[in-house]
């Protein structure tokens, strides 16, 4: 029973996910216009047959820029959450592994870092590298790599003394082997699954910095700043705020469904 | 248990420098500095007065003294003067010689946007253990079902969005609530009463959308949490002692669940903190968030670097807090540490 309720949240996931990354991909082919041409005799027109999701304050075709901000919300989730796992394989591995005082040093690292409210961080450290995407990639990776350092750090721990380690060890194998070969493949169910759910959260992030203009910068589009133009047209133009609340709304969710439902599809106490 | 205390807060220190070494080299690793941006706000600054402030700042210095000065400085609860809005002092109230008081900006901000995480965290711990408990009792029915789509939703939802939307629904066409700011205008006239509802009106909007998310996360937290308490076989025994079920649910098992939500909330509070950059901004309020994003876009550094070291503090106080309270409200940990 829980195996199909965790398939249909997947399931749900993955759909909505696909739709994303098809709206991404085929960004050029099916966006009506230039995402960045400004027309200004159709400034702010209501959704209409010409222009399906209507034009912002500068005449521009809101459907084509939110299928280009596709492109960015899912390029920051990806990279971001890459160099984020990235680095808590790394320095989990290598505290789980050899335990110790590198481990107690690694773990306070990650206890200093957490201790530091993050989007404070975040906003900080973007301000003084000034904006734009690939800074936030980085910074978001940057500042969200300790769930996943403590997450392989506890699944080493645990797999360390069990007995196809220690023969392994035995056998003469070396660290990076018994590391790759046996403790990181046995440790991938949480790291994927925390994975999905830390790209939600940079899609999060991502949106907010750029409604605070300190994310992806003009002209360049972006679910999050598309927002902040309909803040200032919030009376005149609700599409504006609508369409891409919705969309972050949506696929956050997707990665969301589908990390909860890969949770419980890969457990292997529900099979 | 007072080993225990002592031990918890001298584990603070090396916390606290380690926070403010990473704060401190982040600032320092970024291209440009303060003058440049303070000599883009003043057209008319020269390169000796902008050689000036490199030297008031200690700018000009190799970056391990300026951070020895400013550890100096942090020592004696000193963050200096704000570069930007008139040189204010950072955290505390100073008295110039003929007498005049400036407020400092963390000073002023503060209480604000602890009212508002206290505020949060009251609606949050006590909405959440409604839900989840409800949530739990009722597995798999349509209740269960729908706080769950809400736990989802509530996740999911930017919270920048729902501000933008509840402030035009509630602000703009029907006008039920202020919109922006801590008062109305007429603040000062209102009786002590009418100001109280005053403050309560401008704050329910920025609470509710700062508490949402952990709204969800709490309630699906407790929800799970009282789902494997109910199935243990202390609940087991009660039941088949015939204990009627509600004793069950609230007095056995509701208690068990509550208890490491007092370790989740602390865990929670740099969160809420950070939080509140993005609510304060778009509600106009004068807390931390706030003069943060201000900051931050003036790359005003001591307030920068204030807010984040008082920030951070705050994050420790609240853990200690949460492990005391913790310590205290389990009788297993609390008989273990006096021991």
């Amino acid at each position: 029973m829980k195996k199909i309720i965790g398939n249909s949240l997947a399931l749900a996931g993955l759909i909505i996910i696909t739709i994303v990354l098809l709206a991404a991909i085929l960004a050029p082919i099916i966006s009506p216009y230039d995402p960045n041409f400004i027309d200004i005799d159709s400034i702010l027109i209501a959704p209409s047959y010409d222009h399906i999701m209507g034009t912002d304050g500068l005449g521009r075709d809101v459907f084509s820029r939110m299928l280009y901000g596709a492109q960015i919300s899912l390029l920051v989730g990806f990279v971001a959450v890459g160099i984020s796992t990235g680095i808590g394989i790394i320095l989990g591995s290598i505290a789980g592994f050899y335990r110790g005082w590198v481990d107690s040093f690694i773990m306070r690292i990650v206890d200093v870092v957490l201790s530091i409210p993050s989007f404070f961080l975040i906003l900080a450290v973007i301000a003084f590298l000034t904006p734009s995407i690939w800074n936030i990639m980085i910074v978001i990776g940057l500042t969200s790599w300790m769930g996943v350092t403590r997450l392989v750090r506890a699944e080493f721990l645990s797999l360390r003394g069990r007995e196809y380690v220690l023969a392994s060890e035995a056998m003469g194998s070396s660290d990076i082997k018994i590391i790759l070969l046996h403790l990181l493949p046995n440790s991938m169910t949480p790291i994927i699954v925390s994975s999905v759910l830390g790209i939600a959260s940079a899609v999060l992030v991502e949106s907010g910095l750029s409604f605070l203009g300190l994310g992806v910068q003009a002209p360049t589009a972006s679910w999050g700043n598309i927002l902040t133009d309909g803040k200032e047209y919030i009376q005149f133009a609700w599409w504006l705020s609508l369409f891409p609340g919705l969309a972050i709304l949506f696929t956050v969710l997707g990665y969301n469904l589908l990390g909860e439902g890969l949770r419980d599809l890969l457990d292997p106490k529900n099979k | 248990m007072i080993t225990y205390l002592i031990k918890r807060i001298l584990w603070m220190l090396p916390m606290l420098i380690g926070i403010s070494l990473i704060s401190f080299f982040i600032m320092h690793l970024a291209p440009g500095d303060v003058t440049s941006t303070e000599a883009s706000f003043n057209p008319k600054a020269s390169e000796e007065s902008r050689q000036k402030l490199r030297e008031i700042y200690n700018l000009d210095k190799p970056v391990i003294i300026q951070y020895g000065l400013w550890i100096k400085r942090i020592a004696q609860l000193d963050f200096g003067n704000s570069f930007a809005s008139h040189q204010r002092p950072v955290l505390w109230e100073t008295k110039d010689n003929n007498g005049n008081i400036t407020k400092g900006l963390i000073q002023e901000a503060l209480p604000i946007t602890l009212l508002i995480n206290l505020l949060g965290i009251t609606v949050i711990f006590s909405i959440s253990i409604i839900l989840g408990t409800l949530s739990a009792v009722k597995q798999n029915s349509w209740v269960d079902k729908s706080i769950t789509l809400f736990v989802f939703i509530g996740f999911a939802i930017p919270g920048f969005w729902l501000a933008l939307l509840l402030m035009y629904w509630t602000g703009v066409s029907n006008q039920w609530l202020p919109i922006s700011g801590l008062h109305s205008l007429n603040y000062e006239n209102l009786s002590l009463f009418g100001q109280f509802t005053d403050l309560m009106k401008h704050l329910f909007l920025p609470v509710f959308v700062s508490s949402l998310s952990g709204l969800a996360g709490i309630s699906l937290y407790v929800r799970n949490g009282m789902l494997e308490i109910l199935n243990q076989d202390f609940i087991t025994t009660a039941r088949s002692k015939g204990l009627n079920e509600k004793k069950i649910v609230f007095v056995h098992a509701l208690k068990n669940a509550i208890l490491p939500l007092i370790t989740i909330i602390g865990l929670s509070i740099p969160g809420l903190i950070g939080g509140s950059v993005i609510s304060e901004s778009i509600f106009a309020i004068p807390g931390m968030g706030k003069l943060f994003y201000d900051s931050v876009l003036m790359r005003d550094f001591p307030v920068i670097m204030g807010i984040l070291t008082i920030g951070s503090v705050l994050t420790l106080i609240g853990n200690l807090i949460a492990d005391l309270g913790y310590a205290w409200a389990d009788p297993r940990i609390r008989k273990g540490i006096t021991k």
